[in-house]
Parts: C-alpha cells; structure tokens; sequence
C-alpha cells in the first residue's frame, strides 16, 4: 500500500514549538521504521523530543503497532508492541489483577514512550523509573537491523534507551513484569499543607510509611503562603478494604471542544483556581478509597486540556534538584521563580528516590517540581536560563521528556552522563540517521 | 460465539475481532502473512479471547486455498456461527487511473476473489445449517462518486452480491450482512485529508458487531451515512457532475 504522505504540522503536548514535518502510521513497525528518522508515541512529552528535525525528515508513529504479544499470568512478564497505551493495557489486565509497575501521571502514553522518557511516577522513591521492570526491548537500529537487548544483553544501547528520548533506536516491542494488586482501589490520604517546608518535611516523612506519594503546591498565593498545598499519599487497596469484585464505574472523559484564547488563562484566575483547591479541603487530614483512574490519571478526565492554554501552548519546566545539607534547595528555587515573574497553573512536587540506571534518565535523590506555564516570546527562554543556573548551581537536572527551551551548554552542565550516552549513540548510529528537534538543539545533531 | 475472520491483524478488522475477544468469543483468524496472524492471536488472548485462538494461513488471492481454510477453521471451532470478511485493497482514484496493473489487482481482489471466497463461506455455513456472513463492502459502492469510481465499482458489485445472498438464503438460515463504512482513518489511508465523517476503526467495529448481532442486512457505519448516502442516491445526475464528492 503506499502511503502519500503530506507535509503536516506537528506539535509536542504543550503545542510549542509546530514544525512542518511528515509523520508515518503503520501497524508494520518493521516496515514503517526502516525509513523514519525517529518515532513517537502519543505525542505527550511536552515540548520537542518527538518532532522531526527537518520537514524532510518523518517520524513514525507507532500507536497503530499496538497488540499484545505475550502475558504470562504466572508471572506477569508482558510483551507488546511499542505503540500499546497504558490506557489499553490497563483496560484489559487490571481486571485481571495486574498493574504497570511505575505509571506516569496520563495513561495517554505508549509503552515505547514510557521508556523512551523512562518515566517515573508517584511511587519512584520505593519502584524507581519505568526502565528498572523493563526487561527486554526488541529494536531497530539506525542501520535497520533488529536486535534485543536488555539488562542482560547488550546493556549498554539497553540503558542508552531507557530515557534515551527514542534516539539510540528504534523500540519495536517491550517487555516488562507487571504488579499484582488486588483490588482497582487506592487507599488514599491526603493533608492540607500550609507551607513549602511542611511539605517537604511531610513528603520526606511519607516516604517511608507509603508507597506512592505526591503533592500538588500553589506557586500563586502570596509571601508566606506560597508553597502551600496538599499532600497525598496512596497505597493499593487491599482485600480487606475494598470488596474486589467491584470495579469502579468507567469514565468517560469529557473533552475540551476547542482551542480557547489565549487570554482564557489568565494570571488572576489560575491564582483563584489555585486558592480554592487548596481551601476546598478541609483543615483535616481525609482518607477513604478512591477509584485508580481518578489517584492515578486526575487530568485525564479532561481530554485535550492542553487547549486551556490557546494556541500560544505552554511548557512544562520540570527539574529535580538534590538534598543537601544545608536544607532542601526547592524554597531559592520557587523564589526565584516568583521572583522572575514566573506564573504556574498546576505545580507538582514529589521527593525521588535512587538514580536509575538509564543513561539519561531524569530522576535523582532529591526533590522534583513541575510548573505549567503559558508561552510568552522570548521572556519564557529568559525564565528557563535562570531556572536552569539555579539548578546547575545546585547539582539538580530536568526532565528532556517535558523541556523545549533548555540550552545545549546548560544541559551538559546538569547531567554527567552525557558522554556517556552520546558514545552509546555514534556507536549505534554513526550515521546520524535519528535526531529530533531537541536531539539537534540540545545535542547538536545536524538538522 | 465461534467466529472466524479474514483480516483480523489490522485496522477496522483488529478492532472489530477485539471486540469479539473482549466478550470472550472462539475466534480463528484467517491470513497471508503466519507470523502475524499469531502475533494477532496472542494480541486477541490478551484481550479477553477464549484460549487459544485459532490460525489458518490464507491469501485472499489464492482462491483455491479458500474452502480448505474454512474447513480448518471449521475443525478447529467444531461449527462456526459468524464468517467476517474485512479484508480488502484500497487505493485512491488518481493512483489506480494511473496503474492499472494496481487497478486489475484491486478489481480482482475486491470484487472476483472476495465473491469466491464469500461462496465457499457461504456453503459451508448452509451445510451446517446457517450462521452469518458478515462482508465489508464500503458507502462508496452506493452510488458512482467522483473520488471513488474504480474503488467504488468493486464495492458495488459486492453489495449487490452480499444483497443478492440475503434473498435467496435467509430462508436457509444464512444471515447475510453487508457493512457498509465510510472513510477510516488506518494505516490504509494515513496521509489522506479525512473526509467529513470519517470514523475511527473502533467505531466503525462497534456499528458492525451490532449488526452482526442483529442480523441486520446493510449497515452503514458510523450510522450517519445511511442519510447521507441518502441524499447522494437521489441526487440528480446533473449535480452528480457538478459535486466534488
């Protein structure tokens, strides 16, 4: 069959930067990946890391490569295709009792995306990354030979996938050991924090007594209430607390129908959006059940939010910054980001366990924040710098998964590992066939 | 249910046979290509199919292996209750005008070799006493249209078939049903303009197991088209000429 394939206009989640650029369906990855230049998913990262380099350069979607193509219930060892979704994958294997071992805050991914961004979720400071369960990867290389690799077996390109951003290769299948739970219910507590410190203290406290932690700050509310927020802690429930046989009902995301002004979303009103979530709960602590979907993928509920934001778009600044003795560097950090005008609408804060072993992967024993901001010009690129010095100064990194405006220097400044990972790469791919518009702005491949 | 379906590993047909899988059917899946129709089998088993699902190597172009396919499929269920035919070769107007080495071979395939392979369905099923053969023809076989002549001259001649076999079998017990979709967007037509009303795979999957389960004749999916090939058919011949569509 051939395929006309037209010039289009891609985007990332956030909707910024749109390149022109050709992009590939096919169930036959084999096929659809000898000629592409990278691959992507569902298109969630936020900023460019699944954009095409050139308008003559095509990306592969793989999301119509979606079967599964083992599961053992012995063992829950699970291999698929790259383009599964998690929301697939969780629509057919939770009624079986079994769970991804690390999920990311959408089930709006590909299983070949989860590794490419070797994402982390509430639980990384007790499960880690994505990568860590991940146990065979099949891919096609640059060159277009296929091979498998895993811990085990080609561990160096293994580990320059994981996290590698789709660069090292292209993933055809996962394999991966999926969690047994018991019932589709989250235990959940959650706590109204007045201050940044309290919640740091309460994350760092949580830790030990939950296994998913996570919580949600107001980067809006004035001097000493910024950084207040709520605290949630979760655990599986258990036979004991949830009858397993219910289910809880299906949801039906509702969608955004349009693309709103860019004046939609204003400063006054994501500040009253922020106060009156955090007022709405209650001074005291509330715990009970709630359904896995709702702990687990709360925005999903709202199909294509990323329209809120106009089509300015917006991005995602997500950094993770190390403890350190002095008392946690996150109160400078969310300082300076008032202080240089920075306005978030929805900001996430979760403490990290161990660094992973992929050779790129985000996550590093600290603390890590997330802040949505709508694109304005050029003060958005200045608003990064800072952000960037500041977590350069203090040994933190950020996540390329989420980032469109970080600098080649900067980011060679953050991570250590970048040798590392672009030898893995000329091995693999001396050609330089697969690049991305971040590969070429933060690792300057040629475009 | 014991269902055996030609073109199961992609597109409407994937979806279509998981649908199936999720409510717990026996399915045999018929195919070219072995290694994919047993990553599909495994793919239906994850997706709630009884265990194992079946595999019959089968090209759609090769009319002799027809009737041995079904009979394996038929030992492989015991007896089959719904025959499901998705498979099908597309191409737009402009490249079969252009090739018509492209054009004999959709002509072929669309038209002559799924008739035959309906033909061997369709005994087996009366020798067993009935079931249903569910056919994917398209809205473009309802009326000559400008984008869809050649395409929609083999989807044509198949409706009139699958409308033929209703009338002369049902009283048999043959259930005959004529699907009827718009344009999907699959891999099949990525990197085509989506007309208006085009369907997603899983949608068009829903509207014909509904009309699998129903028995019903012709199904349009999603269901709008049935008004707007409404329109179209009356449509006099002047403004045929005139629309793009």
């Amino acid at each position: 069959m051939s395929h006309v394939e037209v010039l289009e206009q891609l985007a990332g989640w956030g909707c910024f930067p749109v390149v022109s650029g050709r992009e590939l369906q096919s169930e036959d990855l084999r096929k659809a990946c000898s000629r592409v230049n990278l691959c992507c998913g569902l298109r969630r990262s936020y900023g460019d890391a699944a954009l095409p380099a050139s308008p003559t350069d095509i990306v592969s979607n793989t999301v119509r490569a979606d079967r599964v193509l083992r599961f053992d219930p012995a063992t829950g060892v699970l291999r698929a295709e790259a383009g599964l979704s998690l929301r697939r994958l969780n629509a057919i294997l939770l009624k079986q009792g079994w769970f991804v071992p690390v999920t990311p805050g959408t089930q709006n991914v590909t299983l070949g995306g989860m590794v490419a961004a070797d994402v982390h979720g509430k639980n990384h400071h007790v499960a880690g990354c994505f990568g860590e369960h991940v146990r065979r990867l099949v891919m096609m290389t640059a060159e277009g030979a296929i091979l498998e690799c895993g811990p085990d077996l080609e561990p160096q390109l293994f580990w320059a996938t994981v996290g590698g951003m789709g660069l090292t290769g292209h993933i055809l299948e996962v394999e991966v050991t999926l969690e047994r739970v018991e019932a589709p219910w989250i235990y959940q507590e959650t706590e109204r924090v007045e201050s940044l410190e309290a919640m740091l203290a309460g994350l760092q406290a949580a830790a030990a007594e939950w296994p998913m932690t996570v919580g949600w700050i107001d980067c809006l509310a004035g001097a000493e209430s910024l950084g207040r927020g709520i605290l949630m802690k979760g655990r599986w429930a258990t036979g004991a607390d949830a009858p397993p046989a219910i289910a809880p009902l299906p949801t039906r995301p509702t969608r955004v129908p349009f693309v709103f002004p860019n004046f939609a979303l204003a400063t006054w009103n994501m500040r009253l959006f922020n106060s009156a979530y955090y007022l709405r709960h209650p001074e005291a602590s509330r715990r009970g059940l709630v359904a896995w979907e709702k702990f687990f993928y709360p925005l999903d509920g709202l199909d294509l939010w990323n329209r809120v934001y106009g089509r300015r778009g917006f991005t995602q600044y997500q950094c993770v910054l190390p403890h350190s003795p002095a008392g946690s560097p996150m109160r400078g950090f969310v300082d300076l980001f008032v202080r240089e005008g920075g306005t978030s609408f929805l900001s996430v804060i979760k403490d990290c366990g161990p660094e992973g072993h992929g050779l790129l992967s985000f996550p590093l024993p600290g603390v890590s924040l997330a802040l949505d901001f709508p694109i304005d010009g050029d003060r958005t690129r200045r608003l990064v710098d800072r952000l960037n010095e500041y977590v350069i100064a203090h040994g933190g990194r950020i996540y390329l998964a989420k980032d469109a405006f970080t600098r080649a220097e900067h980011f060679r400044a953050m991570d250590r590992r970048v040798e590392a990972f672009l030898d893995v790469r000329r091995k693999w791919d001396p050609d330089g066939r697969i690049r991305s518009v971040q590969s070429v702005r933060i690792f300057g491949d040629s475009a | 249910m014991n269902v055996v379906i030609l073109g199961a590993t992609s597109g409407t047909g994937r979806a279509l046979a998981r649908l199936l899988a999720a409510r717990g059917d026996r399915i045999v899946l018929l195919g070219r290509n072995a290694d994919e129709l047993r990553r599909s089998a495994s793919d239906l088993e994850g997706h709630g199919a009884a265990a194992p699902v079946g595999v019959v190597p089968c090209n759609l172009n090769d009319r002799a292996a027809h009737g041995p396919a079904i009979a394996a499929a038929a030992d492989v269920l015991g007896s089959i209750d719904v025959v499901i035919v998705t498979a099908a070769l597309f191409a737009v107007q402009d490249d079969l005008e252009r090739d018509p080495a492209l054009l004999a071979r959709l002509l072929e395939t669309d038209f002559v070799d799924t008739i035959l392979f309906c033909e061997a369905a369709r005994k087996r099923l009366l020798i067993q006493g009935g079931g249903t053969l569910c056919v994917f023809s398209s809205v473009a076989g309802d009326r000559g249209r400008k984008p869809v002549i050649l395409y929609g001259a083999a989807k044509a001649g198949l409706s009139y078939y699958l409308e033929g076999l209703d009338h002369k079998f049902r009283r048999q017990g043959l259930t005959v049903v004529c699907i009827k979709p718009g344009f999907i967007r699959t891999s099949a037509t990525a990197g085509l303009k989506p007309p208006p009303f085009a369907a997603d795979p899983a949608d068009v999957a829903r509207a014909a197991l509904r009309g699998i389960d129903r028995g019903t004749p012709v199904v349009y999916a999603p269901p709008i088209w049935r008004w707007v090939m409404l329109v179209i058919r009356s449509l006099p011949r002047f403004a045929m000429r005139r629309i793009g569509f």
